[in-house]
């Protein structure tokens, strides 16, 4: 596939916090770090998934105005940023897996439908459902 | 007052805990200790971060799960009202009332003749997006009821809503 969503951009506390917990809790691999000045440009990647990158970002100055970096910040520890979801094969592996890793769980392993979901939230409060989907199999 | 990022991130981990668990009864003590405060700021400051005090956000999240499984299960409104959370079936019944402006029965009753159309959104997202909006205190929204000042719903009805200008602001959809 040549065409297609490449890189979607979350906002992240944090970045040093955030490619430790996508890296060493979720198994994630770092696709590009680069650092201009006080910029830095940091994406990570599934390791199923090579052409899709998911970018962790701060909302900081000059990007945005003090302000409206200052609302993000707090938005985003309210967990008011959209839902993301991340597909697994196996739900309830992938929760003991994970949580062994210290991943912060909001709802366990759940069967809805024939579909088995969990959540977590990753250290800035962005909200991931886990989803195994019966109609994969 | 001003709420720092790093208090907002541990007042969602006690909102977490409720939406978890909203069967559970959930005093201001025990959400404060989830988040590491006190619990005379915690009373506070979680009004100011999301909008209703803690107690209204977690009956909101007892009618919506009371609500789901009036619409997804056969069981019966007791083991619902007993299940969510609540010590009555009277007082459940009344507050499901006063809130989603039909009774549980009603409600089974015409979510059952709807088609489910939701299959393919993920359940908490659905559940979250239909959870009645409660921006004033059920013992107001009794009082002004009573006075005949509104008649609009919080939501969870999918009748359309008539409102005047002093009716409860329901979410748009």
């Amino acid at each position: 596939m040549s065409q297609g969503v490449e890189m979607v951009g979350l906002y992240v506390r944090d970045q040093d916090e955030a490619v430790t917990f996508y890296v060493e809790k979720l198994g994630f691999k770092i696709h590009t770090d680069v650092k201009n000045g006080t910029y830095r440009w940091l994406t990570v990647q599934h390791p199923d998934q090579p052409s899709f990158q998911l970018g962790l970002f701060v909302p900081e100055q000059p990007m945005i105005d003090a302000a409206g970096a200052k609302a993000l910040r707090e938005l985003l520890a309210k967990g008011a940023m959209p839902p993301l979801v991340m597909a697994v094969d196996d739900c309830r592996a992938a929760y003991d897996r994970m949580k062994a890793r210290g991943v912060e769980f909001t709802q366990e392993p759940t069967e809805r439908y024939g579909n088995v979901d969990a959540s977590f939230r990753d250290p800035s409060g962005n909200g991931w459902k886990l989803m195994q989907s019966a109609r994969k199999k | 007052m001003t709420l720092d990022p790093d208090v907002l991130r541990r007042l969602l981990r006690a909102r977490d805990r409720m939406d978890a668990a909203p069967h559970e009864e959930w005093p201001v003590h025990r959400l404060a200790r989830v988040s590491g405060v006190s619990h005379a700021y915690f009373a506070r400051s979680f009004k100011q971060a999301f909008g209703v005090p803690p107690h209204r956000y977690l009956l909101t999240r007892r009618i919506e799960r009371a609500t789901a499984l009036l619409r997804d299960t056969e069981l019966s409104i007791t083991d619902i009202a007993f299940g969510t959370g609540w010590n009555s079936v009277g007082t459940f019944g009344r507050t499901f009332h006063d809130v989603v402006g039909e009774n549980p029965s009603e409600l089974r009753a015409r979510a059952r003749a709807e088609a489910h159309q939701l299959a393919d959104v993920p359940a908490c997202y659905t559940a979250a997006a239909l959870r009645p909006d409660l921006t004033i205190a059920v013992s107001e929204k009794r009082r002004r009821m009573a006075n005949g000042n509104d008649r609009s719903t919080t939501g969870g009805s999918h009748e359309p809503r008539r409102r005047n200008g002093r009716s409860l602001r329901a979410r748009p959809r």
